[in-house]
């Protein structure tokens, strides 16, 4: 309980200083003030500045809302498309469809996800709506391979039996009764690939296919920071940190609940 | 006892003595070249490996950038200004034990010139109407007009004497007539150079060169550090360059470059084929931000296509100073009061990524919107140089002297005005020096007043370099690192 109050503690900070930098950040994030450049923290610059002068605490906050904007929409995308997958994949069981679904799952996990993210930006271009269908894209098996596993079992529980003997199709069983019983998992698995959303757009951004500038994005402050370590050192820090701190708490909120949600645990308890 | 301490001293003498008798060397370098023929192809690597070291020509540049006799010990110019007569070095051989005779030279300069030539500058040849072996060690080319910087021409990279028995293999297995011999390309690490101990003229001090390809910043300083190499020409990352200062081990050269970093725009595309929108983004630029900002404050604010150092360079910055205020009422005038979106394509130097974010805040405080996209060299080239399919684009030009190549209307910015293209004609026949510079302050004036491109900064040289190394070129008056005059200070 504590990790989860904790975890979700972390992510709420993050996602609140990303809502409050639509509205208001400390500086003005597009506005270079070169001959205040890579100014150490002070009480005017919380995080010092960065090799243009730009507050990079306001970079934090702006850089927040890319994170998480991308790694939402790559979620919802493997979540709209993957959960869907799955259900019909048990529902059918060792059809052809099932088949079909479970191999080209295998076939995305075949690949190492950032090479593929790469390859798909190096094509399309670089840009964030790139990187979110990147990482969206390898979203979609995860998702499926959960909701069909859990599936299967509901499937030769009674009530589903019963569902089944009262006429409903397996879509409606699906919808309505095997797809409440897996939500649980789901919101666990989707806090997780959150987490990993967020480090992956950070990596892409890292090497220059994420969101271009001048968005601020974690991944790029820390590519600019790399010749300025030895120089200004909070320059790197502090993005370093921001990454740190949101996928940390992701992944304790992750395992928070779990705990609070899966009803085995909850018996054993 | 003393014979321990007698050993411990006689072999610290030999470690010493081993010390100060080094006589190899190892330059860093960001870039590899693509092969080693550097009459086929741009890349600027390929002269800097190369040029001088491996390669001669029949002129070649100085440290200074002036032009001095390579392999001709002597040359002639008739009186009309169109044959010029090259006596050549007697008993200079190719690496492969070859005598460099005339027929070398014609052989060179015609296959320089031919119609299948790829040669990256062909137009360096182009007057040539024919090449004549007089005798071996004589050469007469006859030119279809006077030409003031013929040989100017012939320093070049790309008019360096081949030999015909070794030119199959040339972009693997480089023969030249140089002090130093090509020894072995790793590629992807590095190529050594080995001394020639045939060399006609002085020999070169040291034994053996090595060029290591370092193409990231921090590696770049990881190895500069570490001191795994001795020197790293055109040192990438500015910022670490005032830590290099502070310390005793390394020198930093700041020298200068051919190379004119400008925000290129594209003439033929709207709205930059509108002078008033062109003179607004020039407007809006402050150049001082950028140096700052972007080069650590490493380079000289320039106003037009030219070189600061070169003699007939006038300072024409005042025709665009920074006034965001005059950008926007020109904008307005040009209709676009509320300004325009526009696409700005960038190459990887930190020149053009850094200084790119600072000009599209820049531009954007005055209401152009640019779309930033960052791209690799080769996309940069296919997109950008030869797709034109650019609005505006950040390069630096380090090719010497090339205010020419505002009379290419299929130039990649597009510029198509005739009177610079009839002004530049002229220059090219024009062989008296006072008139030379008077056209070339004319043809400098043009292109400021016509704001083809906004004018950034000459691009500095900074080379890090061991503080024991002597004689490395601090300027770059063309693509070269010239190692003949490298040695060590005890």
């Amino acid at each position: 309980m504590r990790s989860l109050i904790f975890g979700l503690a972390l992510t709420v900070m993050f996602a609140l200083g990303a809502l409050v930098s639509f509205v208001w950040t400390p500086y003005d994030v597009t506005v270079l003030e070169i001959a205040n450049k890579l100014k150490p923290p002070t009480a005017d610059h919380w995080f010092g500045t960065d090799h243009f002068g730009r507050d990079i605490f306001s970079m934090i906050m702006v850089g927040a809302r890319t994170s998480i904007a991308v790694a939402i929409v790559a979620v919802v995308i493997g979540m709209g498309l993957g959960v869907p997958l799955g259900l019909a994949a048990a529902a059918r069981k060792g059809s052809l469809l099932d088949e079909v679904i479970m191999r080209g799952n295998d076939l995305i996990f075949a690949f190492p996800s950032l090479l593929i993210a790469i390859l798909i930006t190096a094509i399309f271009g670089p840009s964030a709506v790139n990187a979110i269908i990147a990482i969206g894209i390898f979203n979609i098996p995860v998702f499926a391979r959960l909701t069909r596993g859990a599936a299967l079992s509901l499937w030769t529980r009674d009530y589903v039996l019963a569902a089944r003997v009262a006429g409903k199709g397996a879509t409606r069983i699906s919808v309505e009764h095997i797809l409440p019983n897996v939500a649980n998992l789901l919101i666990v698995q989707g806090t997780i690939q959150f987490s990993l959303g967020i480090l992956a757009e950070a990596a892409l951004s890292y090497v220059g296919l994420g969101a271009q500038p001048p968005t601020p994005s974690w991944g790029r402050m820390l590519a600019d920071a790399q010749t300025l370590i030895a120089l200004a050192p909070h320059v790197a820090l502090f993005p370093g940190f921001a990454i740190l701190f949101t996928v940390l708490g992701l992944n304790l909120a992750g395992d928070g609940l779990r705990d609070a949600l899966d009803p085995k645990l909850r018996v054993m308890r | 006892m003393t014979r321990w301490i007698l050993g411990t001293v006689a072999a610290t003498a030999l470690l010493t003595g081993a010390a100060i008798a080094k006589t190899d060397v190892t330059i860093g370098l960001q870039l590899e070249p693509p092969h080693l023929d550097p009459t086929s192809a741009a890349a600027g690597a390929i002269d800097q490996v190369l040029y001088s070291n491996v390669f001669e020509g029949l002129m070649r540049f100085a440290s200074d950038g002036s032009v001095i006799n390579g392999l001709a010990e002597d040359w002639d110019i008739s009186e009309d200004g169109k044959t010029y007569t090259f006596k050549l070095h007697r008993g200079v051989k190719f690496h492969d034990g070859t005598d460099l005779d005339s027929a070398d030279v014609k052989f060179s300069l015609d296959r320089a010139r031919a119609e299948d030539s790829v040669n990256a500058q062909k137009a360096l040849f182009a007057n040539i109407a024919s090449v004549e072996a007089v005798d071996p060690l004589t050469v007469k080319v006859t030119l279809t007009a006077p030409q003031g910087n013929f040989l100017f021409n012939m320093a070049w990279g790309d008019a360096v004497i081949v030999a015909p028995e070794s030119i199959d293999d040339i972009k693997i297995k480089p023969i030249g007539t140089g002090a130093f011999k090509f020894d072995d390309w790793k590629q992807g690490d590095s190529i050594t150079l080995v001394k020639n101990a045939d060399y006609w003229g002085d020999a070169a001090k040291l034994d053996k060169a090595t060029f290591k390809f370092i193409s990231e910043p921090t590696a770049a300083f990881g190895a500069m550090m570490a001191e795994d190499v001795d020197a790293f020409y055109s040192y990438p990352a500015p910022e670490n360059l005032a830590q290099f200062e502070a310390d005793p081990r390394f020198t930093v050269l700041a020298g200068n470059t051919e190379g004119e970093t400008i925000l290129a725009m594209n003439n033929k595309q709207a709205p930059f084929d509108n002078k008033l929108v062109r003179e607004a983004v020039s407007h809006a630029i402050d150049r001082q931000a950028i140096i700052d900002g972007a080069m650590f404050g490493y380079g000289t604010p320039i106003g037009s296509h030219f070189a600061p150092h070169n003699p007939a360079y006038i300072d024409l910055t005042g025709n665009s100073e920074y006034d965001p205020e005059k950008a926007k009422a020109l904008l307005a005038e040009a209709g676009m009061a509320d300004g325009f979106k526009t696409t700005l394509k960038l190459p990887p130097p930190s020149y053009a990524r850094r200084g790119g974010e600072i000009i599209a805040a820049q531009l954007r405080a005055v209401g152009i919107e640019t779309e930033i996209s960052n791209l690799e060299w080769a996309q940069w080239l296919e997109q950008a140089f030869r797709g034109k399919d650019f609005g505006l684009t950040i390069v630096s030009h380090t090719e010497p002297m090339d205010i020419g190549i505002y009379a290419r209307p299929d130039y990649y910015f597009q510029y198509d005005n005739a009177d610079l293209q009839k002004l530049m004609a002229d220059f090219d026949v024009e062989a008296d020096g006072a008139k030379r510079t008077e056209m070339l302050q004319q043809a400098q004036t043009i292109i400021s007043e016509d704001y083809v491109n906004a004018y950034l900064f000459q691009l500095a040289l900074t080379s890090v370099v061991n503080a024991k190394l002597q004689g490395i070129w601090p300027d770059a008056p063309t693509q070269a690192i010239d190692l003949t005059a490298v040695s060590w200070s005890e």
